[in-house]
C-alpha cells in the first residue's frame, strides 16, 4: 500500500496509529524538553548587587557643591534646598558620562546633557535620571540606583 | 570451487605489517587517477570534495581561494582556540591575569594569541569578500539558494564568534563593549517606550537579561560568552560548514559560465537535454555518480572534462591553506594583539571604539541606538538572505557582474553609495540633527529620521530605480548590494579613522585633544 492510498483511505491502520502516535509523542517529548531548557538561561532572582549606594556622611557635601562620583556612578549636587542625585549611566547605551563646564558629555557616541542632565544634543533618547536619595539611621546618605525621581527632587538631610 | 581455510592465528600474526597498512590505505597506492578518485571518495575527509572537477572550478579568479581560506582560518581558529584554553580563566578576577600570563610567560603563548586573534579578523574580512564574491558572480542563484541561506547564517555566526572572543580578556575593550552590547539588546525598549507601550512590551529587558545573566556585566556574563564562544558558536558554526560545503557539491559544484561543459550535467541542467533515470544509467561506467538518484549524464558529456580532485584540487587548496597560514602567522609574528586596560566599571575609554568591523555599526547607532544598533542590520541580514528569492532570473552564474551592463550599473551605484554615506556624516558633521534644530523633538522622530535610516531609503529608492530603468531584478540587486557595501565602507572608514574623544569628528588623531 502507498503512502497516498494511506493517508486517503480515511482509515487508520493499526500500523500507521502506532507508528503515528510514536513520532508525535517523541515530537512532544522533544519539543517540551527543549521548551524546558530555554527557561534554563533566566534565573528567577537576578545575581545582582544591592541598587542601594552608600555615599558617606552627608556633611561631606557642602551646600553649592558638585560632586563627581564614577565609582558609584552618581553626581551628587547640593543646594541650598538640599542634596540631588543625578545618574551618571548614559541614557543611550550605558556608559558613565564624563562631567564638563556646560554639564556631561557621554564618551562613547557622543550625547550632551546639560548641568542638571537634560538632554541636549546626541543619540540618548532621555535625560540623565535623578535618583531617590535616602539617609540611614546612622546618618550615611543612600541613593538607590534602581529607584528614579523626578529632576530637582532635594533631600533635605539630617546632620 | 571449495572455500578456502580462513587463515590461522600465527599467519595473522606474520601478515600483521601488510593487513594493517591495507586496513590504514585501503585503496592502495595513490598511484593511478583510479586509486587517487577511491582514496578521495573511500575516505570521510577527503569526500567533501567530488571525485573529478571542472577546470574553470580551479582557475584562481573564479573564487580566489576565499572559501578555501577561510575553512583554513576556521582551521587555525580551532587548533590556537583549544590551545588558549589550556591557560585562560573566564573569571572577571582572573582573565586579565591569564592574558598576561599567555603574553609574558606561556611559550609561543603570545604568538598563537596573536595568530588566533588574526585570523579571526581575516575570518570577518574574508567572509565579507566571500559574500561579495558569490553575489557579484551570480552564484547564489537555483539552485543555490538554500547555501546562500546557510552563508548568511555563517556571516552572522562568524560576527558572533568574533564578538564573544573580545569580551573574554575582560580589558576595558570587553568591558565597555559588553555594556553596549547589553543595552543594544535591550534597546528595542526605547522604541517601546516612543510608542508608550506599557512595561510588558519591553522585551528589550529580557534580551539584555539573556546576554548578561544579570542586568549589569559581571562574571555570570563572562561565563555565558565563554561558554558561547568555545562551545556553542563553534558547534554550530561547524555544523553550517559542513552543510555549506555539502550543498556546494550537491548544487552542481561551483556556478561555471555558460559554455564551459559540465562533468555531471547538474551545474547546467536547463542547458543539458534530459539524461537517464539514475537507476537506468549503465552502472558500470557510471557507478560512481549513479549514488545519487538523479538525472545522469548523458554520454555526449562525459566527465573526461573534468580533472581528477587529487592532485589538482587539493593542491590548489594547499596552497591556500599554506598562503593564509603565512599571512597570520606573519601578522602575528609583527603585530601583537592588543589588550587595553583592565576593565574599569568607573571609567569608560574615551572614545571607546569597537574593532574595526564593528565600527560602522558603531557610526549608525551614534544616531539611534535602536535603528543603527538593532533596525538596520537585521534589515540587512533579511535582505542579503531574501536576494536569491526575490532575484529569480536564470541565469548560470560564474560571470563577474554578469557581464559589461552588471559592471556599468555596479560603478554607478557604487558612486552613489559613495556620495550618499559621505553625506550622511558630513551633514550632521556641520550641521547637527533634529535634537539641535528642535530641541524637545519626540524621540520617536529620531528613531524615524537619521542619517542611518534615510541612507538606507536613499540606497533601496536608487536600487528600485535601476531595477525599473533596467527591468532587471538582477540589476537593482547589483546596485542595492554594491551600494550597501560602499557604505557600510565608508561608515567603517569614518568609524576608525575620522572619530575621535566623544565620538566628535577629527581629520587625524593628532587634533583629538589632549587627556
Amino acid at each position: 500500500m502507498s503512502a497516498g492510498q494511506r493517508m486517503s483511505s480515511g482509515r487508520v491502520s493499526r500500523r500507521d496509529y502506532l507508528g503515528l502516535a510514536g513520532t508525535g509523542s517523541a515530537a512532544a517529548a522533544i519539543l517540551f524538553s527543549t521548551a524546558g531548557m530555554l527557561r534554563l538561561p533566566k534565573p528567577r532572582v537576578l545575581p545582582d548587587v544591592s541598587s542601594l549606594v552608600s555615599l558617606g556622611k552627608a556633611a561631606r557635601f557642602a551646600p553649592g557643591t558638585v560632586t563627581m562620583l564614577p565609582q558609584q556612578k552618581v553626581c551628587v549636587v547640593a543646594g541650598a534646598e538640599g542634596i540631588g542625585a543625578i545618574s551618571l549611566v548614559c541614557t543611550h547605551l550605558g556608559c558613565v558620562v564624563n562631567r564638563n563646564e556646560q554639564g556631561f558629555d557621554c564618551p562613547c557616541h557622543g550625547s550632551r546633557f546639560g548641568p542638571a542632565g537634560e538632554l541636549v544634543q546626541g543619540p540618548a533618547p532621555r535625560a540623565l535620571p535623578w535618583l531617590a536619595v535616602s539617609q540611614a539611621p546612622d546618618g550615611t546618605l543612600l541613593v538607590d540606583a534602581a529607584k528614579q525621581v523626578r529632576p530637582q527632587t532635594w533631600y533635605k538631610a539630617s546632620s | 570451487m571449495a572455500p578456502s581455510e580462513p587463515p590461522t592465528f600465527w599467519e595473522n600474526v606474520r601478515s600483521l605489517r601488510r593487513n594493517l597498512l591495507r586496513a590504514l590505505v585501503r585503496h592502495g597506492a595513490p598511484t593511478s587517477d583510479r586509486a587517487r578518485s577511491q582514496a578521495v571518495f573511500g575516505n570521510v575527509f577527503l569526500h567533501v570534495h567530488a571525485a573529478k572537477v571542472h577546470p574553470s572550478s580551479l582557475r584562481p579568479t573564479a573564487t580566489w581561494g576565499l572559501g578555501v581560506s577561510l575553512v583554513s582560518q576556521l582551521i587555525l581558529l580551532t587548533v590556537t582556540g583549544v590551545l588558549l584554553m589550556v591557560y585562560y580563566m573566564p573569571s572577571t578576577e582572573l582573565a586579565y591575569d591569564s592574558m598576561k600570563d599567555l603574553h609574558f610567560i606561556v611559550p609561543s603563548g603570545r604568538m598563537i594569541r596573536n595568530v588566533h586573534r588574526w585570523a579571526s579578523h581575516l575570518m570577518v574580512f574574508f567572509v565579507l569578500l566571500h559574500m561579495m564574491r558569490v553575489f557579484y558572480t551570480a552564484s547564489y542563484k537555483k539552485p543555490r539558494e538554500f547555501n546562500w541561506l546557510i552563508g548568511m547564517m555563517l556571516l552572522v555566526l562568524t560576527l558572533a564568534l568574533a564578538f564573544t572572543g573580545y569580551i573574554l580578556p575582560w580589558d576595558q575593550l570587553a568591558y565597555w563593549a559588553l555594556t553596549i552590547a547589553a543595552n543594544i539588546a535591550a534597546s528595542p525598549n526605547e522604541l517601546a517606550h516612543a510608542l508608550g507601550l506599557p512595561q510588558g512590551f519591553h522585551v528589550g529587558t529580557l534580551q539584555k537579561e539573556l546576554l548578561l545573566g544579570s542586568t549589569e556585566p559581571g562574571q555570570h556574563s563572562l561565563i555565558r560568552f565563554y561558554t558561547l564562544h568555545c562551545v556553542f558558536l563553534p558547534l554550530l558554526t561547524g555544523m553550517a560548514m559542513a552543510a555549506h560545503l555539502w550543498r556546494i557539491r550537491k548544487d552542481g559544484g561551483l556556478a561555471r559560465p555558460e559554455g564551459t561543459p559540465t562533468p555531471a550535467g547538474k551545474g547546467a541542467a536547463s542547458t543539458s537535454p534530459p539524461g537517464q533515470e539514475a537507476h537506468q544509467a549503465p552502472g558500470k561506467t557510471y557507478g560512481l555518480m549513479c549514488v545519487v538518484a538523479d538525472q545522469s549524464p548523458h554520454t555526449g558529456q562525459d566527465p573526461d572534462e573534468t580533472v581528477p580532485s587529487w592532485p589538482y584540487l587539493l593542491r590548489a587548496e594547499l596552497l591556500v591553506f599554506m598562503v593564509t597560514m603565512l599571512v597570520c602567522v606573519a601578522l602575528g609574528y609583527l603585530f601583537d594583539a592588543p589588550l587595553r586596560e583592565a576593565a574599569n566599571p568607573a571609567v569608560p575609554e574615551n572614545p571607546a571604539k569597537a574593532p574595526w568591523y564593528f565600527l560602522g555599526l558603531q557610526e549608525l547607532v551614534s544616531y539611534s541606538a535602536f535603528l543603527g544598533g538593532f533596525g538596520i542590520p537585521v534589515l540587512a541580514v533579511i535582505g542579503l538572505g531574501l536576494i536569491p528569492l526575490l532575484d529569480r532570473e536564470p541565469e548560470p552564474g560564474g560571470v563577474w557582474f554578469s557581464g559589461g551592463a552588471g559592471r556599468r550599473e555596479a560603478f554607478w551605484a557604487a558612486l552613489f553609495g559613495a556620495v550618499a554615506a559621505v553625506l550622511a556624516v558630513a551633514v550632521p558633521v556641520n550641521f547637527g540633527w533634529l535634537r539641535n534644530w528642535f530641541p524637545g523633538v519626540p524621540q520617536l522622530a529620531i528613531i524615524l529620521v537619521n542619517p542611518g535610516s534615510l541612507l538606507t531609503v536613499a540606497y533601496m529608492a536608487w536600487s528600485l530605480a535601476a531595477m525599473r530603468r533596467t527591468r532587471s531584478t538582477r540589476m537593482g540587486a547589483i546596485a542595492l548590494f554594491t551600494c550597501s557595501m560602499v557604505g557600510f565602507a565608508i561608515l567603517t572608514y569614518v568609524g576608525t579613522f575620522l572619530r575621535g574623544p566623544n565620538w566628535d569628528f577629527f581629520w587625524s588623531e593628532s587634533q583629538w585633544p589632549g587627556h
